[in-house]
């Protein structure tokens, strides 16, 4: 909980320093200023290696964790009982391996976990794809980046808009 | 490789030396290369991206290679054997730069193609398939050459105008990848790369020049 709000500073401090930063920060920049919540955006490359209606598992490997929270566009109100699809490149194989697949559901609280393999560099980046795909609110395909290939965790929050 | 015409000068021990530093500098732009391939990166990738990557890490070393060939100064070979050695390495460059590309399409075709539509989320992208452009204008200029309409001079700038562009772009492409290259054999191959690359056109377009008016 403490992590996930810390990473997110971070990142904002990243945004302003540099214009080549990680898409989070920036969609939650506008957001954060305004005191609304603006759903987040579609990232770049975000669908790519996509497998729809990745199976539900407890975990995918272990040692790292991906995490993060959902909330719905305009009031921020956190959503529970949604699907997060995560897939990424890890020590098991690239992101076309199945077993680097997985859903996720998140709690009331609307925040989802999913401990997984270690994410490797992949196409020159160190990264995690995340979607939400399930019709209720609008479709989003996240791309986070990890700040260094030896992170051992990484966050990616989602504020949906109502389809 | 050198014919008896184009023998060095240099007496017996010389020309020994000469292809023992040749051989030497040849084991020495293998070493990144073989550092890329004992990443463990490698082990959770496919073959056809573990092909992609090597073939792109042996085309930045054949970028230090070339200047040194085309200014006739690789240790051990002779002038004309330099230029035949030149026009081979063109070849084998061209084809790293396509086994690279089409490795990395066969690994993540959806990837590939962002990259290749300019479209993909990677900063460093853009100067690689800059280099890619490059390298296929390089070798239209080599292939055309004697039905091209412009004076061997004029051709020779071209030429180096595109070495230097694939060379920059090359770097820019390799020092901001996160992949398999061993940090400082990355770093110190692209200084090379560059200072070959530079060094030798104003050798020989600028103080040779000089010295043949002279």
């Amino acid at each position: 909980m403490q992590k996930s709000s810390l990473n997110r500073r971070t990142l904002l401090a990243a945004a302003g320093a540099t214009a080549l930063v990680a898409g989070p920060a920036r969609l939650l920049t506008p957001a954060m200023a305004s005191g609304r919540f603006a759903p987040t955006e579609t990232m770049r490359g975000g669908a790519n290696n996509y497998m729809p209606n990745a199976p539900f598992v407890d975990r995918l490997g272990k040692g790292f964790l991906m995490s993060g929270r959902v909330m719905r566009a305009g009031d921020g109100a956190p959503l529970g009982n949604i699907r997060i699809q995560i897939w990424a490149a890890t020590t098991l194989g690239g992101e076309r391996e199945p077993r680097n697949h997985g859903s996720v559901l998140t709690g009331p609280d609307g925040r989802y976990q999913l401990e997984m393999e270690q994410i490797v560099p992949n196409f020159g980046q160190p990264h995690a794809h995340l979607a939400y795909d399930d019709g209720a609110f609008r479709t989003v395909f996240l791309r986070p980046v990890m700040p260094s290939p030896k992170d051992t965790s990484l966050t990616a929050d989602f504020i949906l808009d109502p389809a | 490789m050198a014919g008896p015409d184009d023998q060095p000068k240099t007496g017996g021990a010389g020309v020994r030396a000469g292809r023992v530093a040749g051989l030497g500098l040849l084991l020495l732009l293998t070493v990144p290369i073989l550092i890329a391939a004992a990443s463990p990166l490698q082990s959770y990738r496919s073959i056809a991206y573990v092909s992609g990557s090597l073939a792109g890490v042996t085309a930045l070393m054949l970028l230090i290679a070339q200047p040194l060939l085309a200014g006739g100064l690789w240790p051990g070979l002779t002038r004309a054997a330099t230029r035949r050695w030149h026009r081979r390495a063109g070849g084998v460059l061209a084809a790293s730069v396509l086994v690279h590309v089409g490795g990395l399409t066969i690994a993540s075709p959806a990837d590939a193609i962002d990259a290749l539509m300019l479209v993909s989320p990677t900063p460093f992208s853009i100067y690689g398939v800059t280099a890619m452009w490059v390298t296929v204008l390089t070798v239209l200029l080599v292939v055309l050459r004697r039905r091209l309409p412009v004076r061997p001079v004029t051709w020779a700038w071209l030429h180096n105008g595109l070495a230097l562009l694939l060379v920059g772009a090359t770097v820019v492409h390799a020092m901001m990848i996160e992949g398999t290259m061993g940090p400082v054999s990355k770093g110190l191959a692209c200084a090379a790369a560059l200072v070959a690359g530079t060094g030798i056109i104003a050798y020989l377009r600028v103080w040779r020049t000089l010295r043949h008016r002279a």
